[in-house]
């Protein structure tokens, strides 16, 4: 029998995996009927999740945890038990700061870069109109990642610029008028700035973490307990999914669905650019390609590893001015369902990761996780700065932050 | 009271802002204009926001109540964990409410029952405007459905309906439904006139 799941989806790019799943037949071959609930903002995504308008929703990680701990609402626990890709963020700056930086069509040293901001800011601070730039949302990869960036080049992110909160479709206009000097945005809405002429890309998320969370599939804890054999199935799709998305031979097809007005309804080429990690930085310039841009199969890349959630943790406690609390700690690392992810997959031959958590950023070379089928090779999970994340000393990680 | 109505559509805006006056001891404030909404918010430092659940600007009204809360007038989403029939009978109405700390459910309460009526109102009224935009469309084509028959069957106004009619109910479709694969079948074949 088939059974019907409705999915929550802000128009992004990396709503792609249930959504092609749903046209490319892989869920209805798991027995799933799905339906899409597309939205314009995550406050909208998450109600309809939690009033039962929809089942499960691509969600920001970091809004899942947030939920969980009751950050500006009442507590209500969520489950993530797939993460639908790593990184596939950009910071885009207007036309002028691109200039004052520098930046020259050209992906930026994370490093370099955020000297010479920090030297712009500062004269900016003092001109009395400090730099402001936009994220999607307080409680998004977005706003951690770009926070981690700037705190790690000496910005800090509430007192030498200005952080607000602004809604992705907005964000090229708000370039374009001056209302902010930057942004953290996901795809497509980067490509859109720079076609617009609204500013340049000057630095992937990707490069700030390479291997960094974004969103996740996220469920009500109870409702996922309910219909668990259905998300386990739509678990298996998505994997299959996956593979048939990085496939360059489907870069095409996939882009031409996804740019429909009833998914992300926007240009084929600009959707395309995301897909294939190929961006244009500058107005009129030359596709680059950034190798792992976005990043949503190989190396297990959907298995939610408990040490990620841990990770968001700490930047939540961080910049929400909170400090380490054991029981909030927990909470919050229960919202990743590594269980509930092998067990949907462990009838297959997809490698599942016996381990739940691994130290993140410590991989600057590749690192062989033992699987259930032997090993697979994670490479390349660096912080720019070096740092490493170690799960099980998160309490001293979290005291070291500034 | 001092309550702000935060919908980019006008004409639902309206209807809202008529409802929520027939109540005593409100002061109402219809905001439909992105552009400036957070300085508006924190200028009328309003008791009740209602927003349509479809608006853009959710994310960013949100972020300003978290900031707000430092504020003498702190806002927070409607409303305590005991009240969660009514959010999420709001939220099926189509509306997210945000509430000033303090103000208490029974004040609350005849000011959500009618914004709930009147969202649902306006839904039910775009529901049949769309029907009857609907079934003017499907007029239409089996006007065109006719015209064609007429002219390559030299046959009457009603015989060509009679015809369409017959088939429809031979076939066990709607007479619109059957008129629009003669049109389409018609253009098919290239002459579009």
């Amino acid at each position: 029998m088939t059974q019907r799941l409705t999915i929550g989806f802000l128009p992004l790019v990396d709503a792609c995996l249930p959504i092609l799943a749903h046209e490319h037949g892989f869920a209805e071959e798991e027995g799933l009927e799905l339906t899409f609930v597309r939205d314009v903002s995550w406050a909208t995504v998450l109600d309809r999740l939690l009033y039962g308008h929809s089942d499960a929703a691509h969600l920001l990680a970091p809004l899942a945890i947030a939920t969980t701990l009751g950050r500006g609402r009442p507590a209500q626990r969520l489950a993530a038990p797939f993460v639908l890709g790593l990184n596939g963020n950009a910071v885009t700056v207007s036309n002028t700061l691109a200039e004052a930086l520098g930046c020259e069509g050209a992906l930026g040293d994370p490093q370099a870069l955020g000297e010479r901001l920090k030297a712009v800011a500062a004269e900016r601070q003092a001109q009395g109109r400090a730099l402001r730039f936009g994220v999607v949302h307080r409680y998004s990869s977005h706003n951690y990642m770009l926070r981690y960036w700037l705190a790690g080049c000496g910005i800090r992110p509430d007192e030498d610029v200005e952080i607000v909160t602004i809604a992705p479709p907005f964000s090229a206009d708000a370039l374009k008028a001056g209302e902010i000097d930057g942004s953290c945005v996901g795809e497509p809405w980067n490509s859109i700035a720079v076609e617009n002429g609204a500013g340049q890309i000057v630095l992937a998320t990707a490069q700030i973490w390479r291997r960094g969370v974004e969103k996740v599939l996220a469920l009500r804890a109870e409702r996922l307990d309910e219909i668990r054999p259905a998300i386990e199935g739509l678990i298996r799709a998505m994997r299959r999914t996956g593979k048939h998305f990085v496939d360059p031979a489907n870069w095409d097809t996939n882009a031409a669905i996804l740019s429909r007005p009833e998914y992300c309804d926007a240009p084929h080429t600009l959707v395309r650019r995301a897909i294939s990690d190929r961006l244009v930085l500058t107005h009129g310039g030359e596709e680059r390609e950034y190798p792992d841009f976005m990043f949503q199969y190989h190396e297990a890349a959907n298995f939610p590893w408990v040490s990620q959630a841990e990770w968001l943790y700490s930047q939540l406690v961080r910049w929400d001015g909170l400090g380490y609390d054991s029981d909030a700690a927990h909470a919050a690392a229960r919202v990743f369902r590594p269980d509930v992810y092998r067990s949907a997959l462990a009838a297959t031959n997809d490698p599942l990761p016996t381990a739940s958590s691994k130290v993140e950023g410590s991989v600057s070379e590749a690192l062989q996780a033992s699987t259930q089928h032997g090993t697979i090779l994670l490479e390349n999970n660096t912080f720019f700065d070096g740092r490493s994340f170690d799960p099980d000393r998160l309490e001293d990680y979290i005291a070291a932050q500034i | 009271m001092r309550i702000a109505i935060v919908d980019e559509r006008a004409s639902r805006a309206s209807i809202i802002e008529d409802g929520l006056s027939s109540l005593p001891d409100c002061e109402l404030f219809v905001l439909t204009q992105r552009d400036g909404l957070i300085a508006r918010i924190a200028e009328i430092a309003p008791d009740i926001v209602f927003m349509d659940l479809g608006n853009p600007s959710r994310d960013v009204l949100e972020e300003y109540f978290v900031v707000s809360r430092a504020l003498a007038h702190p806002i927070a989403m409607f409303v305590d964990e005991s009240d969660d029939d009514s959010i999420a009978a709001s939220i099926d109405a189509g509306v997210s409410t945000y509430v000033v700390d303090g103000l208490s459910a029974k004040r609350i309460q005849p000011l959500l029952q009618m914004t709930m009526q009147r969202f649902e109102a306006f839904a039910r009224l775009e529901t049949e405007l769309a029907e009857a935009q609907g079934k003017l469309a499907e007029r239409d084509t089996i006007d065109k459905a006719k015209r064609i028959l007429m002219k390559t069957k030299g046959v009457s106004e009603p015989a060509a309906y009679a015809e369409l009619r017959q088939k429809a109910m031979s076939s066990s479709r709607r007479i619109a439904d059957i008129a629009d694969a003669v049109v389409t079948a018609h253009e098919l074949m290239g002459d579009s006139s």
